[in-house]
């Protein structure tokens, strides 16, 4: 019961903050792929993994006040900040579960832009292809982002990291 | 004349309840509609356990696969000439439509909760593998059922082909809402589908809608919004999706013991329970399948298989009552403890099921690059988010409703001898407000 949410509050406990609802899919989806269990379904979007349910998830937290989201207003668009309540760190307490260590995974993730781990999401989105592949496909579903070859190496480099960290 | 630009000598019809008709030409998707794993989607409902709520939605995944085809080819025509169309992408997109839910399984969203399944999968691996469908596409041009493939899982490069399927304003939202409502027989759902057509114009990699349309989408934004809380969130509908997704998980523990002998063997779930689930052995299970297996293992040995299978073949539902998981956590555990000592299995009997746990999605503008959000295109050529643009759809996205409830056999807790531990269970659940009774509420 409601341990997929306790998972999440697990995540926002150890993050602390997290700024912007891109960043906070794409977070989500690169600890999934490197072995967490978060349970939420992601498909391709536009941006790279989306997930409906994670969005969903998240507004229910902020509903039953565990979880702070503040909203700034920018020119175009809105931008969003989130951090775990007392409520939902006294929950987080009161729930007994089995999360492997994130920390460390976290920091990482957190000190990197969104438009980076957007690269990085969709280059593990499709890791069952060969590298080569890979790039090629990136490169096709996002010819706008322009990703330079820099970027590229930084990604696989991350990847190997992140990954590195599971064993 | 190639197979791909084949045409039947004469178009064939379908009559179809939502869209009057369905209009079909080209040879290939004739063909498609005649491969066994389309035919499959007769015999999965569109709208899963809704039925014991709402007894006219029985309506399959196959009609609604026809009305987005058909949503998708009157669009196409009214794109026929306009700048940022190509009509090389027709057949692509019209087979994508027609095949973009290929892969549900029978009840799927429970399947895919209990069982770690993913139908889009199922959909990617139909079209790609040893299949009817994918003969016929490959017969069409050389690696063409890869590139349906990709405007299924929205990886394909031509954005515009994607968003014709899947965006906020989708060919396949428009009809299901349409449908659903149609077959629910609710009065909410309902917007016209032919303005917002004739507004909608297609730019570089996205489809957007003429400003002038703007009341029309905002009808439509409403519509959703009163389907995902009237019907698809309804809870009586969730009551026996929580039985169903119970049973499920008890046959696949029965299985798991060892001990337990089954006595119909589960030769049609084996896969599913041991987590390795071949192509053909998924096509095989459909609602068929797996009503007959519920209605026998209503003669099973095991006492919570045999309950719950009953429960759900008689709609015997589960009760539910409100439950807040930030003011109630002690009280739920020590609910948990109580139904423990009182021989009923909180495992299977006391459920707290949120809104997060269902597949559907509401309209929000989100923020910058987060998901694609439904554009107006301004007479100026400028676009606008439509929630910026609406005081309709600006209150009701930015309006935030979640949903928890405590489902629970409120027969069984009747049935338990007068005592301490059965007056402090009632407290907590029925001291809270009213109890409602999912067999009787519609």
């Amino acid at each position: 019961m409601l341990t997929n949410h306790a998972k999440l509050m697990q995540f926002f406990s150890v993050a602390n903050e997290v700024t912007g609802r891109k960043k906070l899919q794409k977070m989500i989806y690169i600890l999934q792929k490197s072995k967490l269990p978060f349970e939420e379904k992601f498909q391709f979007h536009f941006y790279g993994p989306y997930s409906e349910e994670l969005t969903l998830r998240v507004e229910e937290l902020c509903n039953l006040h565990f979880i702070n989201e503040e909203k700034e207003d920018k020119s175009n668009y809105h931008q969003y900040r989130y951090s775990i309540t007392e409520d939902g760190q006294s929950f987080l307490d009161q729930f007994a579960m089995d999360m492997p260590d994130l920390g460390t995974k976290v920091e990482m993730l957190k000190g990197k832009s969104s438009r980076f781990l957007e690269l990085v999401a969709t280059m593990l989105y499709f890791d069952d292809l060969p590298l080569e592949e890979n790039i090629q496909k990136v490169h096709a579903v996002k010819p706008k982002q322009k990703y330079t070859d820099d970027e590229i190496q930084e990604a696989i480099s991350f990847i190997a990291a992140v990954s590195k960290e599971n064993s | 004349m190639a197979y791909k630009d084949e045409q039947l000598v004469e178009e064939k019809v379908f009559k179809d309840p939502v869209h009057r008709y369905v209009h079909v030409k080209d040879r290939v998707i004739w063909d498609l509609i005649a491969a066994p794993e389309f035919q499959r989607l007769r015999r999965i409902k569109q709208l899963g356990t809704t039925n014991y709520t709402f007894h006219g939605a029985e309506h399959s995944r196959f009609n609604h696969s026809l009305g987005v085809y058909e949503i998708v080819r009157r669009i196409i025509y009214n794109f026929q000439g306009r700048e940022h169309w190509n009509n090389d992408e027709r057949l692509l997109c019209l087979c994508a439509a027609l095949l973009h839910d290929l892969g549900h399984g029978p009840f799927s969203h429970s399947f895919e909760k209990v069982f770690k399944l993913d139908h889009e999968e199922y959909t990617q691996k139909i079209i790609l593998g040893e299949t009817k469908v994918h003969e016929i596409l490959e017969q069409a041009e050389e690696g063409f059922a890869q590139k349906v493939a990709d405007v299924i899982a929205k990886t394909y490069q031509n954005k515009l082909v994607v968003s014709l399927i899947s965006s906020q304003i989708d060919a396949d939202r428009m009809d299901y809402l349409q449908r659903d409502a149609y077959f629910t027989g609710v009065s909410y759902g309902h917007f016209d589908m032919e303005r917002i057509l004739r507004v909608m114009r297609p730019i570089e990699d996205q489809v957007v809608i003429k400003a002038t349309g703007m009341h029309a989408v905002e009808d439509y934004i409403m519509s959703r919004y009163q389907m995902y809380w009237q019907v698809y969130f309804h809870p009586v509908t969730r009551s026996a999706e929580v039985i169903l997704t119970k049973i499920l998980h008890r046959a696949k523990y029965l299985y798991e013991t060892k001990e337990f002998e089954f006595k119909l063997k589960p030769t049609h779930f084996i896969s599913f329970f041991t987590g390795d689930v071949k192509l053909d052995e998924y096509l095989r299970l459909d609602e068929g399948i797996v009503s007959y297996y519920f209605q026998l293992w209503q003669e099973e040995d095991d006492e919570i298989l045999r309950d719950l299978c009953e429960r759900f073949m008689n709609r015997r539902l589960f009760k539910y009552v409100e439950f807040n998981p930030n003011l109630q956590m002690a009280e739920w555990m020590e609910l948990y403890r109580l139904f423990s000592d009182a021989g009923i299995d909180p495992e299977y009997y006391l459920v707290v099921d949120s809104s997060s746990d269902l597949p559907y999605d509401f309209y929000r503008p989100g923020e910058e690059e987060e998901r694609l959000p439904i554009h107006l295109l301004m007479p100026n050529g400028d676009l606008k988010e439509l929630s910026r643009h609406s005081d309709i759809v600006e209150s009701i996205s930015g309006k935030k409703r979640t949903d928890h409830k405590l489902y629970f056999p409120k027969d069984l807790l009747e049935s338990l001898p007068n005592g301490k531990k059965k007056a402090r269970i009632k407290e907590i659940l029925y001291g809270q407000g009213e109890l409602i009774d999912a067999n009787e509420s519609r």
